[in-house]
């Protein structure tokens, strides 16, 4: 991500590359045709959202409270249940895909 | 009517208690398609979901269904709610029942069609960034997105935590306001809700359905001009006569600034991208929801998986989240956002000194035609002007229809303070008697 491209007007644009980068750190496969879109869509929508340069700092009082309650069993899912979405599975546990 | 607006993804009853008591004894409510329904497939309008039957029901479902309601769908949305027209579903586009050229607005699109083409009394809709009060505004009926906190997530499919919230839209005032009655409330099994007897100045025995009284004699509505500016004169028109209709009952108008709000589509599209990166990483097609037939490694699978399940919109969303929460851009994007996010909330805060309610249009905009605004995502994000703000600073909204423009239904928008949905209900209710 330090290879960003700039374009004519000097502000940040995005390029395939970068496209590629992201869609895989997120793990979404794309096509060649979808990685050019993205790229001159997120071009445009990274370039309004440098508008939020000008907001001031502003000071985030957050009000929170615990909402913890104590650690006492509950009925939960059934293994079955939990179980019943699921594309694959071997006794009574998920089987998700080759690891390597 | 129903196949051609298209209304609901999947049409199934859950009966409701036939011994209950409530104004909602009888009613029939359509149910927002990313709310589980235990039993009944929750698609969020996405390939990736399509099969999915979610083993239990969200809170609202039960209490909805335990005031004798009956659930007669799941209706069609934005593809995981990430949308303002409701034509980024998996299972085609809703169209606006009052013309069925136009979008019904989003994303929660088939909640508004349903009510307005009278195939449900009521209708459930989630709202992040305006997705209740958008459609009910496109498609001339009531939507009310609640104070962050007061109505349970439980059960609700995960888009944006921290903006998004569910509430009823319907024909009328009272009737929103009484199903927000049935749903409001704390919930153990979502630590974000409040109970109301624990918060200043709330009045935890409020009926919203009974506030609807019209009663605006002696209240303060605020103008921000910031909402105004760039909307449609055609809104601008049609809004400014229902608050002129205001003044004549008796309320009072001030102008008021609200600067903030000119960064509140920049800062809410980060937040809500940046959330839903995370959020929508756990459809990875393990234990749940679609899986690729790769035969690659982990990774592999995954990135195939997502590939095939989501659409356009929703990956546009993840990769955007992702590219604003990494390295070298959590500061300029993220952190930024939170601070517009905050400044906002204070915006509002000192409004709410003065005045008891803030008017705008709801939409700047009349429904677009379909596929108006797909293939430009940014100018569909703008329509989000004047709705992003309740959700970042975790207000009460209602939008009323105010009129119409051109034969289409505008929509008023009401802002109240937190746990103020009695004096939104209150105003808007006179918006409607006019």
């Amino acid at each position: 991500m330090s290879d960003t491209a700039a374009s004519d007007d000097g502000e940040a644009a995005v390029d395939a590359e970068e496209v590629r980068h992201v869609a895989d750190l997120a793990r979404v496969r794309l096509d060649d045709d979808e990685v050019d879109e993205f790229a001159a869509q997120f071009g445009d929508i990274l370039e309004y959202f440098d508008a939020l340069d000008e907001v001031p700092e502003t000071e985030r009082e957050e009000d929170l409270v615990n909402v913890m309650r104590p650690d006492e069993i509950e009925e939960g899912l059934s293994q079955e249940a939990a179980l019943a979405n699921a594309e694959e599975t071997e006794d009574g546990f998920f089987v998700g895909p080759k690891v390597s | 009517m129903a196949a051609d607006i298209n209304a609901f993804v999947t049409e199934a009853t859950i009966e409701g208690d036939a011994d209950a008591e409530s104004p909602l004894a009888d009613a029939t409510v359509a149910v927002k398609d990313n709310i589980s329904t235990a039993g009944i497939r929750t698609t969020c309008g996405s390939e990736m979901l399509a099969d999915y039957v979610p083993p239990y029901s969200a809170t609202v479902v039960d209490r909805l269904t335990e005031a004798g309601a009956t659930v007669v769908g799941k209706t069609n949305m934005d593809e995981f709610g990430m949308g303002t027209t409701t034509e980024t579903s998996a299972f085609g586009p809703t169209r606006n029942p009052v013309d069925t050229d136009r979008v019904p607005g989003g994303s929660s699109g088939g909640s508004a069609a349903a009510v307005a083409a009278g195939e449900a009394d009521v209708a459930l809709g989630s709202d992040t960034g305006g997705s209740v009060r958008c459609p009910a505004a496109f498609c001339g009926v009531v939507g009310i997105k609640p104070t962050y906190g007061l109505v349970s997530r439980y059960g609700l499919i995960a888009y944006a935590n921290s903006l998004e919230q569910i509430g009823p839209i319907a024909g009328t005032v009272e009737e929103a306001a009484a199903a927000l009655d049935v749903i409001a409330g704390d919930d153990p099994n979502d630590g974000t809700t409040r109970d109301l007897r624990e918060v200043d100045g709330a009045d935890p025995s409020t009926s919203y359905a009974a506030a609807a009284d019209g009663d605006v004699a002696g209240m303060t509505v605020g103008i921000p001009t910031e909402l105004f500016e760039g909307a449609d004169e055609r809104v601008v028109e049609t809004v400014e006569a229902a608050i002129a209709d205001l003044e004549a009952q008796g309320a009072e108008t001030t102008e008021i600034s609200l600067p903030s709000v000119e960064h509140a589509v920049q800062a809410y599209y980060v937040i809500a991208m940046a959330e839903a990166s995370s959020n929508l990483a756990r459809f990875d097609g393990v234990r749940y929801g679609h899986r690729s037939e790769s035969d690659g490694n982990w990774n592999e699978s995954f990135a195939e998986t997502r590939e095939e399940g989501f659409g356009a919109e929703v990956k546009r969303r993840i990769l955007l989240g992702t590219y604003a929460l990494s390295a070298g851009y959590h500061d300029k994007y993220y952190d930024k956002a939170q601070d517009a996010r905050a400044w906002v909330r204070r915006d509002f805060e000192e409004a709410f000194d003065d005045v008891d309610v803030v008017a705008s249009p709801t939409m700047p905009v009349l429904p677009f035609e379909l596929g108006e605004s797909l293939d430009d995502p940014l100018r569909m994000y703008l329509a989000d002007a004047n709705t992003t703000p309740a959700n970042l600073a975790n207000l009460p909204a209602i939008s009323v229809p105010a009129g119409e423009a051109d034969g289409l239904p505008v929509g008023l928008q009401l802002v109240g303070p937190k746990f103020g949905e009695a004096a939104i209900v209150r105003a808007a209710s006179a918006v409607e008697d006019r």
